[in-house]
C-alpha cells in the first residue's frame, strides 16, 4: 500500500468517525388510501457535537425526518445510520428526543419526572440522584422539584422534558420544535438554556423549528426544506462561535442569516399552501 | 372558608336538611307512618336488625356477590377494552352496539339464568357482571383513546418494553378514565345484584326488603333500603373524593 493511499484511507475514516448520523437516499411514503410522498430523498450527515437545525414549510416533513434518526419510524428506502450502526426498528442507545407536546407525566412530580428514565432502566439510585439534582439544578427546577406538572407553566414543563432527557446522558438529541407553544421573550431564554446544554454535554443536537431566528440564532448550520416532499434545498452555514447566545440576535450578521433563510424558504411556504406565483 | 369545602357543606346540609324535613313531615303525620317511617325509627330499626344479627347473612350473601361480580366485570372489561382498542376493525364494529348497550332491558333474561343455573347466586353474579362489564369496556377505551400519542413516543425514545410502558405510563395516563369505569362497574354491580334478588331470589338485601314489603313490615324494609343507601352513598362518595383528588393533581394549570 502506498503512503498516498494510507493516507487518504486514514482521513475518510477520520472523516466518518466525525460524523455522528448519517442519511443516505432516504424517502418516506405513507401508505394508505391516499399514498403520501412526505420525504426525500434526502442525505444528511450530521457531525459530532454539531448544533444543526432544520427548518421548512408547515408539512415538508421536518418531524418525519426527526422520526427517521430516533428509529421512530423506518425509511421506505435509504439508510439512516447512527454511530456507524444502522437504526433499524428500535430507538438506537444515546439518542434522546423533546417533542413540541408537553410529555410530562402528570401523576409524577418534576423530580419523579426527572427521574422516570433512569428508574425504568435500572441505573443504580445513587447515581440516579445525582443525575436528577443535577438536571434539576441546570435547568433552573430546583423550587419545584416536590410540584406536579400541572402547577407549572408551559415552559417550565418543556424544561421538565429537557432534563428527563438529559439525565439520560443522550449523545445525539433531537429537539421537534421543543419551544412552539412558548411566547418569543421565554423562547429565546429557552434557547440560552438550550445552547448551555450543548455546550456542557459535548452531545450533537438536531433542531425541528419552525421559527426562523431560533434557528439562526442557535445553530452552526441551518438545513432548508423543501415543500412536501420534503428534500433539502440547502445548507446554511452561520459562523458563529461556540460561546454563542441570544445576544446574538443584535449582530448584524444574524440579521443576514435570517434574511438568507427567508429567502430560500418563501417560495417553499407559498408552495406548502398553494398561494399562485409560488 | 376555601370554594372545595363549601361544596362539600352545603352538599351535607342538603342531605341532613332532607333528612329532618321528612323526620318532620312524618312525626307530624303529614306523611301517613304506614307509607313512610321516620329515618330516625329507620335508623334505631336498622341498628337493631344489626346487633341482632338477623340481617348478617343477607348482608354477606349480598356484598360477596356484588364483589364478585365487580372483580369478573372490571378484569373481563378491561381485557375486552384493551382487545377492542388494539383491534380498529372490531371497534368500529362494536362501538355502535355498546353505544345501545343500556338500552337492553337484561332482567328479562333474569328467569332464563335461573333456569341454566339454578336459583343461587350466580344468576346474581352474571346480571351484576353483564350490567357492568359494559361500562368497563367503554372507560378503558375512553382512557386508551385520550392517552396522549406523544406519551408512547417518549416511552420509545427510553427504551422501554412493551409491558412496561402499558404498566408505567399507558395505564396511568389513563388512570382517571379506568377509575370512572371502576365507579360505574361498582355501581352497576350494586343495582343489577339487588334488583335481582327482588325479583327471585332466596337471599340477600334485595330479597329481604321484598319480603318484608309483601308482609308489611315497614320497620324492616325502611331499615334496610336505608342501609343499601348509605353503602350506596358511602362507597360512591369515598370513590368521588379520590377521584377529585387524582384530577385535582393532574388539571393543567
Amino acid at each position: 500500500m502506498s503512503a498516498g493511499v494510507a493516507v487518504a484511507q486514514a482521513q475518510t475514516a477520520t472523516a466518518q468517525a466525525k460524523v455522528h448520523a448519517r442519511l443516505r437516499g432516504v424517502t418516506r411514503v405513507f401508505e394508505g388510501k391516499l399514498s403520501v410522498h412526505a420525504l426525500g430523498p434526502l442525505d444528511l450527515d450530521l457531525p459530532r457535537g454539531e448544533f444543526f437545525s432544520v427548518v421548512g414549510p408547515s408539512g415538508c416533513g421536518k418531524s418525519t425526518l426527526m422520526d427517521l434518526i430516533a428509529g421512530l419510524s423506518p425509511p421506505t428506502e435509504g439508510t439512516v445510520t447512527f454511530e456507524d450502526k444502522p437504526v433499524a426498528g428500535e430507538v438506537p442507545d444515546g439518542i434522546g428526543a423533546v417533542f413540541q407536546e408537553d410529555a410530562s407525566f402528570p401523576w409524577l412530580t418534576v423530580r419523579d419526572n426527572i427521574a422516570f428514565g433512569l428508574r425504568r432502566a435500572g441505573v443504580d439510585p445513587a447515581e440516579t440522584q445525582r443525575r436528577v439534582e443535577y438536571a434539576i439544578g441546570f435547568m433552573g427546577l430546583r423550587e419545584f422539584a416536590t410540584a406536579y406538572p400541572a402547577q407549572l407553566s408551559g415552559g417550565m414543563r418543556q424544561r421538565v422534558c429537557i432534563a428527563r432527557t438529559l439525565v439520560m446522558q443522550p449523545r445525539l438529541i433531537l429537539l421537534d420544535e421543543p419551544f412552539g407553544a412558548l411566547d418569543q421573550q421565554t423562547r429565546l431564554l429557552m434557547g440560552d438554556e438550550l445552547l448551555r446544554l450543548w455546550r456542557e454535554t459535548g452531545a450533537t443536537v438536531m433542531l425541528i423549528t419552525h421559527a426562523l431566528d431560533e434557528a439562526a440564532m442557535l445553530s452552526d448550520r441551518v438545513g432548508v426544506m423543501s415543500a412536501r416532499p420534503g428534500r433539502f434545498i440547502d445548507v446554511i452555514t452561520t459562523g458563529w462561535s461556540r460561546e454563542r447566545d441570544s445576544n446574538i440576535v443584535a449582530d448584524p450578521a444574524f440579521g443576514v442569516v435570517t434574511a438568507r433563510l427567508w429567502s430560500l424558504l418563501r417560495g417553499e411556504s407559498l408552495k406548502a399552501i398553494g398561494a399562485k406565483g409560488a | 372558608m376555601s370554594r372545595q369545602a363549601a361544596i362539600g357543606w352545603t352538599r351535607v346540609a342538603v342531605i341532613v336538611g332532607s333528612i329532618l324535613l321528612i323526620e318532620a313531615l312524618c312525626r307530624l303525620k303529614i306523611i301517613n307512618p304506614l307509607t313512610l317511617i321516620p329515618p330516625s325509627e329507620m335508623a334505631a330499626s336498622l341498628w337493631e336488625l344489626i346487633v341482632t344479627g338477623k340481617v348478617t347473612d343477607d348482608i354477606a350473601q349480598t356484598f360477596s356477590t356484588v364483589a364478585i361480580a365487580f372483580v369478573l366485570s372490571v378484569v373481563t372489561g378491561f381485557i375486552l377494552g384493551a382487545v377492542i382498542h388494539a383491534l380498529p376493525r372490531v371497534r368500529r364494529a362494536v362501538d355502535p352496539l355498546l353505544a345501545s348497550y343500556y338500552s337492553i332491558p337484561f332482567f328479562v333474561f333474569y328467569p332464563l339464568l335461573i333456569a341454566l343455573f339454578g336459583l343461587n347466586t350466580i344468576p346474581l353474579i352474571v346480571i351484576g357482571f353483564v350490567f357492568a362489564t359494559a361500562a368497563m369496556v367503554i372507560s378503558t377505551l375512553n382512557g386508551l383513546d385520550r392517552v396522549p400519542r406523544v406519551l408512547s413516543k417518549t416511552t420509545r425514545v427510553l427504551r422501554m418494553s412493551s409491558s412496561s410502558s402499558v404498566l408505567f405510563v399507558t395505564l396511568p395516563a389513563a388512570a382517571p378514565y379506568l377509575f370512572t369505569g371502576l365507579k360505574l362497574a361498582l355501581a352497576y354491580s350494586f343495582i343489577g345484584v339487588i334488583a335481582g334478588e327482588f325479583i327471585l331470589s332466596g337471599g340477600g338485601l334485595g330479597y329481604s326488603i321484598a319480603y318484608a314489603y309483601n308482609n308489611f313490615d315497614n320497620q324492616t324494609m325502611y331499615a334496610l333500603m336505608m342501609f343499601v343507601l348509605v353503602i350506596a352513598t358511602v362507597m360512591n362518595g369515598a370513590l368521588h373524593v379520590f377521584e377529585q383528588r387524582m384530577l385535582r393533581r393532574r388539571a393543567r394549570a
